[in-house]
């Protein structure tokens, strides 16, 4: 019988070799076509079927997510590895180890996608290509440096993970997790450089004033550091940094959410819900701090060139803003929903319940005022019934003040669902808690009064006083609360009475398929705001630098690119289910393994 | 008397709103609003609803038993024929109203919002670019009061001269032409105009008029007139400088906050 499966099996991998070989013959028969009919044409070559630009923006999405993913697990692994240590609790340093399988299984899909870009960017782009490395070229050395360094730390990380589980090895492993952050996120830093140079290729001055780094003929006249140093590159890294942590988390919820709809024993369902808790954790703890540096990110581009900010907020590239408010939108709803889901399965947070209705409320009112766009989708008739442009209520729903001042209370609404759940099941012993519910009662109360009020100031002062002044006093008061609120919680349930445990597991199907939903609203999310931050140099291959003369120098219509990116998303949730599903497989595989063993002794075959 | 369900409860919350989106906000309080907008509003307002009745077992089911007990109850059989014919008969009006041809052409994505050009030009003349060009005369609010209200006093004589027949006498855009236009002309009172750009903007916005919009996110379909055929580039300042005195906002500048 074993025998039988194995030829089986050999049978399969043959016809897939077979399958494999001829895609890659028909693919070298497409190249070498292109290459008789272009081989003189240095500029660009033509990428067959579906075009040069398609072709990268495919491989560059595709790198970048499952980049994302390699870089934003290992920051959270290692955490949860050190509170493992910490509380002697095995269970979290299992996590954190299945946590790197996963990423061990993306890696390779990682390098094999940024393999494939490279080789479409110097085929089809030679010209902007030698421009880059050119400037770039010794951050290529150090990339690829970096590179193997994250390589064969991440191999010592997982495949080190048993064996160093010693008291000091424990350490040794903890740092080389630390190291493997290190080397991944300078790998994104690294590579961040060279596509925000693309964008704003000019350094910041001492008033923020832009300064070119090139002269009129376009030739490079600053430093390698000043190229790298840009004026948005911070901006990018921090907004990748915590985006790839929020989109790991989530990756890591669906994975579990799919590990628990498949999980046939309780135990499984246990472990998997635990397991998509920790992701959908981690995913709101990246989501709470994205919109503070996505806006700080918006408001450089503004400041690097106006022309560049009104396309991305007002003109061109507009419409992106307002999916992408349905899409945030979705993941916060989604994150509560799991949230208030969880409390279901802890007794004694049915108390809370009777808050939700209210938070669901502000919630939605909150992203139906930050979803309404600026200039409304009209009729002709209903633009004349409405006498203008702008509707004379919801118009102003469009102004950023007012959208500023929805995101702070949904992020706080969203802390007081996790503040319930965190309450959930516990009592405080301490004898202040009354008044300590009192004050941080409020504090929510006052916090709210003041975002509110300055979000209505916001609509009768200058712009500037806006933008530096009154959004980030909101963004101070919303994170003020959140600490304070959690020291204060944190002090308060210090000794709490556990009425009673959390019965991992009891979780409706319906909150996992919240956590996939998740993950793919995360994941076009990126694909879109990505085209958007890309497509801002309009035909310019490097803003104001090297134009694109390409045949596809033109900008998609919003609908082709949202298509582009769902095949890119079904390609890429193609690619990580084969992954999951490997996981799954693999797990089988180890349980069957006691069966075939003993077939094997009594001889069966 | 027998208690609602759960099902039809949050029917009449649907419906109440839906009545309050149209009715009430687009009628009592404020003119009507997009079909677009009640649409969106009236999708979040299903997804709270679900929401709401999904996150604990009991109340979903409590949320389907009327559903069910129509698709499956014997003694339901009047209610499931009802719906039976009523919802594809639903599903036929809906579809036939948004296929039939009508006179007035479908709603459309616009982007009110054009991005400058990197240059700001007067005729042929390059002005500098367009995030660095401040109004010549803005600084004399500082340093000379008597000759900003000059050019104030100018930019009212222009803009009275030429741009209120669209704009309106109170710069809302409701004058004389307004309602034959489409776009309609900006209203300057709306809070999200003036403080949203910087002067510069609104020089290349009347010197080009619709006309000079850039090829990016078209179609345009201004009927402004190209305004540096008519007036001086001072005139264009100072009609920009009373627009803002008489507003009451100020334009957006990108230096640091001076409040």
């Amino acid at each position: 019988m074993y025998l039988t499966k194995h030829l089986n099996m050999s049978q399969s991998k043959n016809r897939l070799y077979f399958l494999l070989g001829l895609l890659v013959i028909y693919l070298l028969l497409m190249v070498a076509t292109t290459f008789a009919q272009d081989a003189t044409d240095t500029e660009y070559r033509p990428f067959p079927g579906i075009g040069s630009r398609n072709a990268a923006w495919i491989a560059a999405q595709l790198h970048l997510l499952f980049g994302s993913f390699i870089l934003g697990v290992p920051m959270f692994a290692v955490v949860i590895e050190f509170v493992g240590m910490k509380t002697k609790d095995k269970r979290y340093d299992k996590m954190a180890q299945e946590f790197i399988k996963l990423c061990m299984g993306a890696f390779s899909t990682t390098a094999l996608m940024g393999g494939v870009l490279v080789f479409i960017l110097i085929w089809c782009y030679p010209k902007v290509m030698n421009k880059l490395s050119g400037i770039f070229g010794p951050t290529m050395i150090f990339y690829v440096i970096l590179f193997f360094g994250e390589t064969f730390t991440l191999y010592l990380y997982s495949y080190g993970w048993d064996r160093m589980q010693g008291k000091v090895s424990k350490m040794w492993h903890l740092f080389l997790g630390v190291l493997l952050n290190v080397f991944g996120t300078a790998i994104m830093f690294v590579s961040n450089s060279w596509l925000t140079y693309q964008t704003s290729p000019a350094i910041m001055g001492p008033d923020h004033e832009p300064i070119p780094l090139h002269d009129e003929s376009g030739a490079f006249i600053g430093t390698l550091w000043q190229a790298v140093n840009n004026y948005t590159w911070m901006p990018v890294n921090i907004h990748r940094l915590i985006g790839n942590i929020a989109f790991g988390g989530a990756i890591v919820g669906a994975y579990s959410a799919f590990r628990f709809l498949a999980a046939k024993t309780r135990e499984d369902k246990a472990h998997y819900d635990w397991m998509g808790y920790t992701g959908n954790f981690i995913a709101l703890c990246g989501l709470i701090p994205l919109p503070f540096a996505g806006y700080w990110l918006g408001r450089e581009i503004y400041m690097f060139n106006n022309t560049m900010g009104i396309n991305m907020m007002g003109s061109l590239f507009s419409w992106l803003f307002i999916i992408q408010a349905v899409m945030i939108g979705v993941l916060f709803i989604g994150a509560n929903y799991y949230l208030w889901s969880g409390m279901t399965r802890i007794a004694g947070g049915e108390i809370y319940a009777r808050y939700r209705p209210y938070m669901i409320a502000i919630i939605v009112l909150c992203v139906a005022v930050w979803m309404t766009p600026r200039t409304l989708i009209m009729s002709p008739t209903e633009l004349a019934a409405i006498g203008g442009a702008n509707h004379p209520l919801v118009g102003l729903f469009g102004l950023m003040t007012a959208k500023n001042t929805v995101v702070n209370l949904i992020i706080l609404t969203t802390f007081l669902s996790f503040l319930f759940y965190r309450r959930s099941g516990k009592t405080p012993t301490v004898g202040w808690s009354k008044v300590g519910n009192i004050v941080i009662a409020a504090i929510f109360g006052l916090a709210v009064a003041a975002i509110v009020t300055i979000g209505i100031a916001g609509f009768k002062v200058a712009s500037d006083f806006r933008v530096n002044v009154l959004t980030p006093i909101q963004v101070i008061i919303a994170l003020a609360v959140m600490i304070l609120v959690t020291v204060i919680d944190l002090i308060m349930y210090r000794k709490a009475m556990r009425s009673n445990e959390i019965n991992w597991g009891q979780m409706t199907d319906r909150s996992q398929y919240v956590l996939i939903l998740l993950a793919i609203t995360f994941t076009s999310l990126m694909g879109l705001m990505g085209y958007a931050r890309s497509g801002l140099r309009e035909a310019w291959h490097i803003f104001g630098v090297m134009p694109d003369t390409s045949p596809d120098a033109h900008t998609p219509l919003l609908a082709d690119a949202v298509n582009m990116i769902s095949v890119i998303m079904v390609i890429f949730f193609a690619l990580v289910g084969f992954i999951f599903w490997l996981g799954l497989w693999g797990d089988k595989k180890k349980e069957e393994q006691p069966s075939i063993e003993a077939e094997a002794t009594t001889g069966d075959d | 008397m027998r208690r609602l369900s759960l099902f039809t409860k949050c029917l009449i919350i649907f419906v109440v709103l839906w009545l309050f989106l149209r009715f009430f906000i687009g009628g009592v309080w404020s003119v009507p609003l997009p079909a677009s907008v009640i649409s969106m509003y009236l999708g979040l307002i299903l997804l709270a609803i679900l929401v709401h009745v999904s996150v604990e077992d009991d109340r979903f089911r409590e949320f389907l038993r009327p559903v069910k007990e129509t698709l499956a109850d014997e003694n339901r059989r009047v209610r499931r024929t009802v719906l039976f014919v009523l919802i594809p008969l639903v599903i036929l009006g809906l579809a036939f109203s948004r296929l039939s041809t009508k006179a007035d052409p479908p709603a459309a994505l616009r982007t009110a919002h054009p991005a400058p050009p990197t240059e700001l030009k007067y005729r042929d003349k390059v002005i500098g670019p367009t995030q660095e060009v401040e109004n010549p005369f803005r600084h004399l609010e500082k340093d000379d009061q008597e000759a900003f209200q000059a050019h104030v006093d100018n930019g009212r004589r222009v803009y009275y001269q030429n741009c209120f027949y669209c704009h309106g006498d109170d710069l809302d855009g409701e004058g004389h032409f307004a309602h034959g236009l489409n776009p309609p002309p900006a209203n300057f009172q709306d809070p999200g105009i003036i403080p949203n750009y910087q002067e510069s903007f609104f020089f290349w916005r009347i010197s080009k008029g619709g006309p000079g919009l850039p090829p990016a996110a078209t179609p345009w379909d201004s009927a402004m007139p190209v305004w540096e055929d008519h007036l001086t580039e001072e005139e264009i300042w100072d009609v920009i400088l009373f627009m803002s005195e008489y507003t009451g906002y100020r334009p957006r500048t990108f230096g640091e906050a001076e409040h």
